[in-house]
């Protein structure tokens, strides 16, 4: 019993098992992450020693100005859909059982921005930026369902679903092409902006309404732990041991989906994290949920900020979308798993 | 698959039919637009010339050049989806979804952006090499499992090759802004506003490729019942298969060096065409590219009216009829014709 320690609360009604070697292992990951977090604030097209951003992060300092309203917040974002992405990933994955889910190849993002976009052309004068988060979550929701629905065919198969994701995204790449082209010029400028999945220009007021989103949902994937750990021994087990299957498949697949809209709200679709960030969580980490949540948040979170890092300082002055750099890893990846997984794949 | 063997003078009819709805198109692509010009107009246009009519020299500047490109680049790729599918027997195969449009597109954009290329035909000759690349690994990644060729994994590969290109390609655009405007018209997928110049030099290559298609027919006919019975016919597979290769290339390539990327036509046509004519590639490779033309000209009108007078991209009108068409397909099993 030494490998887990295990908290519980009175009565046992309640109780979270924790690796113990795992838990070294996210502690140092969020050390891990806190460095790149400073050095993120620190890099840039004027470099900020570090000695500063510390005084900064302590009281005042004379780079008040850039690290407070420029640097922080795009920081912080890209801290929030790293750790969405991920999240939404690792769930995705495990619900359909493919090493190959992640919300952008299954069409989950496409759905995301074409809510996005609808908002941006047609609400957003009347309506606040609180709600363009709302907007992205239903998109999401709305094309999960037909892309479930279409799959369906006595029951899914993930391959189904998985090709018909494909299918759907370019569905909803054309949707977005089409309201972009046919709305105004000023608007359609702000929606390409949006698209290339770039982290440029993130402020606080965007921050400030992602924040308690993401982290609540994270949250909630953590409560589920019970009930995945259970589920991964198959449903027939999970069902003889008390586990409503389909209402907490429905209830995982929203988490997800709620992610993966959320995340991509603010910063369009940044490629690939919720696919990379699931499998680098399982390789490091012990195959408990808990784990696994709180290791993709972070390794996603790091990939983004990593990915923002190069993309603001590799081509000064110019600044380059995340995306290029996370699909630039993400997509040999995603090539190396179905060289991996060559034989699931014939099935 | 008796119902499809229908006597020759039926498909000579529908061959006729199509060709009558084509032509009707080419008319039509030629007489709608910004302003429209009355059909009797089109018809002195070609007839009786006349340079101090302004319909007239819209014509005979803007339009032609338009419906010709499209003509053009819907046959290739139609023809090239064709081929591929029959190449993989993989009925979702097609220049796009194979990543060969985005291949095309990275490596004419790359050409620009680092190695200062500019001409036309060098953008066509590293168009083509892009095409090439991109087929190529998605092919091989493919086909690397046991069994030989996997539908689901062809089309995963392609996936990922797409998007790894793209945003390579959109990386490189945001860093070289001025260069993006000169490139920006390969990125969108369009057959509008584009000068002569840009689809004769790449014309001989398609042309040329599309004949070439109508002789492959045959030998793929053996080719298609199996390997084997075609080496037992004592036809050399090998060499088939690299012509075959090399025309999809030209195919494929010059389209998007002349259009940009347009999806779907090549994924849609040849299901449609096997439809009609039935399991024999003498009949498929030209009533695609029949079908293919008539099929991008009706897209690029309807681009043209649906939000008049603005225009759509004509790729979003290909990816809106033909995504519920991959779909029907994914659908229906990919499995099976494997």
């Amino acid at each position: 019993m030494g490998e887990f320690f295990t908290i519980r609360s009175k009565g046992d009604q309640f109780s979270l098992q924790f690796h113990k070697r795992s838990l070294y292992i996210l502690i140092s990951l969020m050390l891990v992450t806190f460095i790149v977090f400073l050095i993120s604030l620190s890099a840039g097209s004027s470099y900020i020693p570090l000695g500063a951003v510390f005084q900064e992060l302590i009281g005042e300092s004379e780079h008040a100005f850039v690290l407070n309203e420029l640097r922080m917040p795009r920081v912080v974002m890209g801290f929030l859909v790293g750790a969405g992405l991920g999240v939404s990933g690792l769930i995705l994955q495990g619900m359909i059982r493919n090493p190959l889910g992640s919300p952008d190849i299954v069409g989950v993002t496409g759905g995301a921005s074409v809510g996005a976009v609808l908002f941006i052309v047609f609400l957003l004068g009347e309506m606040s930026v609180n709600w363009l988060p709302l907007a992205s979550i239903m998109g999401a929701a709305v094309t999960t369902a037909i892309i479930y629905l279409l799959s369906w065919k006595n029951g899914v198969t993930p391959m189904r679903l998985i090709l018909i994701g494909i299918g759907i995204s370019a569905l909803t790449n054309a949707i977005v092409t089409m309201f972009m082209v046919s709305s105004e010029s000023a608007i359609a400028s702000k929606v390409y902006l949006w698209l290339t999945g770039s982290l440029y220009g993130a402020n606080w007021q965007e921050v400030t309404i992602l924040l308690p989103i993401i982290l609540t949902l994270i949250f909630i994937s953590i409560f589920f732990t019970g009930v995945v750990d259970v589920k991964q021994l198959g449903d027939d087990v999970a069902t003889g041991m008390g586990v409503r299957v389909q209402l907490f498949r429905f209830l995982l697949l929203a988490l997800s989906v709620a992610l993966a809209g959320a995340a991509v709200s603010f910063a369009g679709g940044i490629a690939f994290v919720g696919l990379i960030a699931p499998h680098i969580a399982r390789l490091i980490l012990h195959n408990s949920f808990a784990n696994l949540v709180v290791g993709s948040a972070l390794i996603g979170s790091l990939i983004v900020m990593g990915a923002d890092i190069i993309a603001r300082t590799a081509f000064l002055p110019s600044d380059i979308p995340a995306g290029v750099f996370t699909a630039g890893i993400g997509a040999p990846f995603f090539i190396y798993l179905l060289y991996r997984n060559r034989k699931v794949m014939s099935e | 698959m008796s119902k499809f063997i229908i006597n020759r003078h039926f498909k000579w009819t529908i061959l006729l039919g199509i060709i009558v709805i084509f032509l009707t198109a080419g008319f039509l692509s030629i007489a709608i637009g910004k302003t429209s010009i009355p059909l009797s107009t089109v018809w002195d246009a070609f007839i009786h010339y006349d340079p101090s009519s302004t319909n007239q020299v819209i014509i005979r500047t803007s339009r032609i050049t338009r419906t010709l490109i499209a003509m053009t680049v819907g046959a290739s790729l139609s023809i090239a989806g064709a081929l591929m599918q029959a190449l993989t027997r993989n009925p979702l195969a097609s220049p796009d979804i194979f990543g060969v449009n985005a291949g095309a597109l990275f490596f004419i954009v790359a050409a620009a952006t680092f190695f200062s290329v500019e001409s036309l035909s060098g953008y066509m000759w590293i168009g083509f090499v892009g095409a090439g690349v991109a087929g190529t690994i998605v092919y091989l990644l493919g086909s690397m499992g046991e069994d030989g060729l996997s539908p689901i994994r062809i089309v995963l590969a392609g996936a990922a090759i797409s998007a790894l290109f793209i945003s390579f390609t959109q990386g490189m655009l945001v860093l070289d802004e001025q260069r993006m405007q000169s490139v920006l018209f390969w990125l969108s997928g369009s057959v509008a506003g584009r000068e002569l110049d840009i689809l004769l030099p790449v014309l001989p290559f398609l042309l040329g490729a599309i004949v070439l298609s109508f002789f492959i027919g045959k030998p793929l006919n053996i080719l298609m019942s199996g390997d084997d019975v075609a080496k037992n016919l004592g036809q050399n597979t090998g060499l088939l298969k690299l012509v075959i290769g090399i025309t999809i290339v030209f195919l494929a390539g010059g389209s998007v060096a002349v259009a940009g990327s347009i999806g779907f036509i090549g994924l849609v046509v040849p299901h449609i065409v096997k439809g009609i004519t039935g399991p024999n590639y003498q009949w498929i490779i030209p009533i695609s590219g029949l079908c293919g033309a008539t099929l991008l000209l009706g897209a690029d009108i309807a681009a043209r009216l649906i939000i008049a007078p603005q225009e759509m991209p004509i790729g979003v009108m290909t990816a809106l009829f033909g995504t519920p068409f991959f779909i029907y397909i994914a659908r229906k099993g990919v499995k099976k014709s494997g």
